[in-house]
């Protein structure tokens, strides 16, 4: 023990990088801002201390495609930090990360199981490599318009129909902070053969805080993707992918090669560097704080009424197993107004911006930066609401899940030849691309999917609401992408 | 030796003061505190390196805050003050024997403590039997008050810092849930002068325009803060400044100011046109 904490003490790229500074070397290698001296604006901008480190790989400074020195023994401590057998600095984002987990364990044609509450990047993964989704049927809370976790008896169900997956793909925890019985998970994988892939985009303190809900790498999972930039404090991009023993790392890394820039950053590197130090030496103290601020909201919003903030109160030992402490996912609808309404009022009338809102919630977001004052203001800001446009919530419509019909791999869908065609015409075709709804940006339509008449209707609604719909050739979403038939 | 204190007022304008010596210096939870002792202006007493308050010319702002709206309500019993932790509003409320009660909501309890022992002639009303101190943030005090209090007075700092929350929307209007039908919230309003001054000054004046029925701006002198003009906010449910002014009932009173008087109440609303301008581009 005493060991370990001696290395979390040490930052070996952050340290690096330093010394490096102080030896005044004479650039003649690329970026060829040199130290920002070409660039005047931009020095000024980001000031020059962060040009100074913007810097190309180099013997000293080692290389991230090939890891020997001052990178490698960074990834190494913080693998310790994590728990993990081993763990990559990616640059690329989470969702950089959630593709090597994908490409790693699956080929053209090979299912992997998955709930439909991904993040994109994991369906966008599979239009790449050619593997096939199986969803899960998530269990929703019918009340809160939200999908749940991954049960076990769901799980096992999908596994009987689709034996030969090789991979089950989990969120560790959604977007909301509902964590799945990921122990119960593994086991079950594991004993049909199967890797375990974890989403933990929204789950990096799982790692560093007292108390919290089950880490992947403790499940005994076999790859995560971690996004520190989100609740570790690193800068956006920067994200860590972890593997468990029965991974071979130098393989994977290999499939991250496939993909990544061979200019990695040094400002995103070395923010991941600092980050986990500050994480395994601070973070008990760090999340404490964080989720005393969440209790007291909660306290507070409850006692204001109206707003109803997730709480254990939740947990039903499967779908929801546990729930991240950390998570201010507050339900906005018995106000009588839309999570995206409240969303959009605290941002024009209160200069507040909060992470999402969708149509029954809103979730703010709260991290190691922090402030009581600006608790303080999310908290009036959110009965001053209530006080102005409080009404009954008749008339206000949930979000439903509506299962995906998969007729034909992402893949081929999104290859195929196609035709855009008006929405209502759509239905009965098969899709050709992606539509997502913001928030939650969960997809609505994947490619390969049957386009029903209660999709459509959900788009309708949807826009009507304000949510913003993506992922489309036309920008409107007046009209889909549909696989030509006959072809 | 010379000694000075000196505060930018914008990026490219300083303001100095020479100083004979440093009364007092630390660290609060909150903020940096600070008391200097000049011939020019007396004791002053800094936050975070902004002037608060000078011994020569603090008289203005606190009679501004404080007799303006009390000319105006007719029966102002119930009065919340936010800030102030300097005690120059309580001085010039205790003038007015028809209050009951009077709540002092003060985050930082360390500049109640130092304003005591240091700037006596401004920190001499705490003692009041009616007075009430609470250390609390003024943004979630005012949240759990409700048709309440008859006049609001916030005495804040500037819009950064621990002051921020007192120039938001949610606070506007939960003071206005916190107010009787008829209550009036005053407040500092910033500068209409230097640019980032201005700004803020604007959204304090949208906010609060979007919260209350009747939103005025007046303005005083105030020598040692940036630009030297500055302004207050009257914010009010049922009153209107001018028309409902009490100028005989104050009178009466022979409350010895050395800045208020009832002719100037009426010539602080008279604004310069470019403030004039500043203020519609935002009420719209």
């Amino acid at each position: 023990m005493q060991q370990l904490v001696t290395m979390q003490h040490k930052a070996p790229l952050y340290e690096a990088l330093m010394d490096f500074k102080k030896q005044r070397i004479v650039p003649f290698d690329v970026p060829g801002h040199k130290r920002g001296r070409g660039n005047p604006e931009l020095a000024a901008f980001l000031g020059e201390h962060a040009l100074a480190v913007d810097v190309n790989s180099m013997k000293p400074l080692d290389n991230l495609c090939h890891p020997v020195s001052v990178i490698k023994e960074a990834e190494e401590i913080a693998a310790q930090a994590f728990g993990a057998h081993a763990a990559f600095f990616m640059v690329g984002g989470t969702t950089s990360a959630v593709q090597a987990m994908v490409f790693s364990t699956t080929k053209q044609g090979d299912e992997i199981i998955l709930p439909r509450n991904v993040h994109r990047s994991v369906l966008n993964a599979l239009v790449l490599n050619g593997a096939i989704p199986v969803y899960v049927n998530p269990e929703a809370n019918e009340e809160l318009g939200i999908a749940l976790g991954m049960s076990i008896a769901q799980l096992e169900r999908a596994i009987t129909e689709h034996p030969n997956a090789k991979a089950v793909f989990v969120n560790n925890p959604t977007y909301y902070g509902i964590c799945s019985d990921l122990k119960g998970i593994v086991d079950v994988a594991h004993k049909a053969g199967m890797k375990v892939l974890a989403d933990e985009a929204h789950g990096t303190h799982f790692y560093f805080g007292k108390n919290m809900p089950m880490t992947a790498m403790n499940a005994g999972a076999d790859m995560a993707a971690v996004s520190m930039h989100k609740s570790g404090g690193s800068l956006t991009q920067s994200s860590f992918l972890l593997m468990g023993p029965d991974m071979n790392a130098d393989y994977v890394r290999q499939v991250v090669n496939l993909t990544q820039t061979t200019s990695a950053s040094y400002l995103l590197m070395a923010s991941l560097d600092l980050s986990r130090r500050n994480l395994a030496l601070n973070g008990h103290a760090i999340f404490e704080q964080v989720v005393d601020y969440t209790n007291y909201v909660r306290n507070e919003l409850h006692t204001i009424g109206g707003y109803y903030v997730f709480g254990r109160d939740l947990i039903n030992g499967d779908s929801v197993y546990d729930l991240d402490p950390t998570k201010l996912s507050i339900h906005t609808l018995n106000v009588g107004l839309a999570g995206i309404e409240v969303y959009d009022i605290l941002r024009d009338d209160y200069d507040i911006q909060i992470e999402f809102g969708d149509l029954g919630n809103i979730l703010a977001y709260l991290s190691v930066g922090d402030r009581e004052r600006d608790i303080e203001r999310l908290v009036g800001a959110l009965a001053d609401i209530k006080r102005r446009f409080e009404r009954s919530k008749k008339g206000m419509l949930t979000q439903e899940y509506i299962e995906p019909l998969v007729a034909i791999s992402p893949q081929q869908a999104f290859y195929a030849q196609k035709e855009l065609v008006p929405l209502q015409a759509a239905v009965g075709r098969t899709c050709g691309e992606f539509v997502m709804c913001y928030p939650p940006g969960i997809p609505i339509l994947g490619p390969g999917e049957v386009v029903t008449n209660a999709i459509v209707n959900y788009i309708a609604y949807a826009k009507e609401k304000g949510c913003q719909l993506t992922g489309t050739e036309d920008l409107h979403v007046e009209k889909l992408n549909v696989v030509k038939e006959g072809v | 030796m010379e000694l000075w204190y000196s505060e930018p007022h914008t990026k490219d304008v300083k303001f100095s003061i020479k100083v004979n010596k440093q009364l007092y210096s630390a660290q609060s939870e909150f903020q940096r505190i600070d008391v200097f002792e000049s011939a020019e202006f007396g004791r002053f007493l800094t936050l975070d390196g902004y002037m608060m308050l000078t011994e020569k010319d603090e008289f203005i702002y606190h009679e501004m805050l404080v007799h303006v709206p009390m000319a105006v309500h007719p029966n102002a019993k119930h009065i919340l003050v936010i800030g102030a932790g300097d005690g120059g509003i309580l001085r010039e409320l205790a003038h007015y024997d028809t209050i009951e009660h009077i709540d002092l909501v003060e985050i930082d309890a360390q500049v109640i403590e130092v304003c005591k022992q240091y700037l006596p002639q401004t920190a001499c009303g705490f003692a009041d039997s009616r007075v009430h101190i609470h250390i609390a943030d003024g943004l979630k005090y005012v949240r759990h008050a409700e048709n309440q209090y008859d006049l609001i007075i916030v005495d804040s700092t500037d819009p950064f810092g621990p002051g921020e929350g007192l120039f938001t929307k949610e606070f506007y209007g939960n003071c206005y849930s916190a107010l009787k039908a008829d209550g009036i919230m005053v407040n500092q309003h910033e500068s209409p002068f230097y640019a980032e001054d201005r700004l803020a000054m604007q959204r304090a004046h949208k906010r609060i325009v979007e919260s209350f029925p009747i939103s005025r701006v007046y303005q005083a002198h105030i020598p040692t803060y940036p630009s030297g003009h500055w302004l207050f906010g009257f914010a009010s449910k049922h009153y209107h400044p001018i028309n409902d002014q009490q100028a005989e009932r104050f009178k009466r009173l022979n409350i010895p100011t050395k800045y208020y008087n009832h002719q100037l109440h009426v010539g602080a609303f008279c604004l310069p046109n470019y403030v004039e301008e500043l203020l519609a581009d935002v009420e719209a």
